[in-house]
């Protein structure tokens, strides 16, 4: 299945954004998550579907002013 | 001292994180300047890269506050979903809510400010607006349930210190009660110093202290120029005047004609 993940096609097998996320070798960094524009809480993860064309973003933290 | 949500803090200097030569000037330049907030921003992360990771190590070393931006922002719903991911990785509920308008001037988007800031107020956000000096928003700020307020100097990265220290003043006396915070345009610790002589409660700053020669000296530098506007400050400073006043009495001075 391929998804939009960070602006790039992504390809996985992985059903849930928690999968997802172990396929992008992020399963346990520091990060928050939104599927197609809407916040997705880390609790929520495992339990939220994903589907073909779903843009997910994965933000970390970074340098800021 | 007037608290930050609850929050007092021994230092004035607010400071980011961005554009340093190096991760070790950065810690260095907290460190020695003793500024107690970093500012923090969120990007996109790679499995390959995990820079966040890193980065996020370092500042958590640091052992200050964490104030997460949501700098790049356009709208309110950029806005909105950026603050609820900060909340959530960073584990605070301060936010410095950036809703940006122009991209030449990076000046606030102020009517789309003050309904962000609404939203996440209600929402528990502890929400320290980056906004203009104009009165009428600064009370649609508060009223939204800001809390703080934090005016712009100039724009953003520019270095010119106070364009408006009359709105800045205006801004102090208008809402005595509330931390006052002058957010970018700090080029000089002469412009920190200044906006503490105002009265105003911080300094945050980034690239002065960033893009200098000698990014510790100049934090040190700005950490100490913002503390003696705070005490300048609250010494109950002298009213200018026109006219000269001697300062060495004249009673007893000799007479040799």
């Amino acid at each position: 299945m391929k998804v939009i993940l960070n602006g790039s096609p992504f390809e996985s097998a992985a059903e849930t954004l928690a999968d997802l996320l172990v396929a992008a070798d992020l399963g346990n960094a520091t990060v928050a998550t939104a599927v197609n524009g809407v916040f997705v809480p880390a609790a929520k993860r495992a339990e939220h579907p994903i589907s073909p064309g779903d843009a997910v973003e994965v933000l970390a933290p970074m340098q800021g002013g | 001292m007037r608290a930050f949500y609850g929050v007092t803090l021994d230092s004035p200097l607010m400071l980011g994180t961005s554009q340093y030569p190096s991760p070790a000037i950065l810690a260095q330049a907290f460190r020695e300047s003793g500024a107690g907030v970093a500012t923090v921003s969120l990007r996109r992360e790679s499995g390959a890269g995990r820079d966040g990771q890193a980065f996020w190590s370092l500042i958590q070393d640091l052992n200050v506050r964490i104030l997460p931006n949501t700098a790049g922002c356009h709208t309110v719903k950029d806005a909105v979903t950026t603050a609820h991911m900060a909340r959530e990785v960073f584990g605070t509920r301060w936010i410095k809510l950036e809703v940006i308008g122009d991209n030449d001037t990076l000046q606030p988007d102020v009517f789309n400010l003050v309904e962000a800031a609404r939203i996440l107020s209600d929402d528990g956000f502890e929400v320290f607006p980056y906004t203009t000096e104009d009165l009428i928003v600064a009370e649609r700020l508060v009223e939204a349930g800001c809390q703080v307020l934090m005016p712009w100097g100039a724009p953003i990265g520019t270095g010119l210190g106070l364009n408006n220290e009359y709105g800045l003043r205006s801004l102090r006396a208008h809402f005595p009660d509330t931390p006052l915070v002058v957010d970018a345009g700090i080029g000089l610790p002469s412009h920190a110093a200044q906006a503490m002589e105002l009265g105003y409660d911080a300094v945050l700053l980034n690239t002065a202290v960033a893009q200098a020669g000698d990014p510790v000296s100049m934090a040190v530098a700005m950490a100490r120029a913002a503390e003696a506007g705070r005490i300048g400050a609250t010494a109950d400073p002298m009213e200018p005047r026109d006219m000269a006043a001697p300062s060495t009495p004249v009673f007893g001075k000799a007479v040799f004609e």
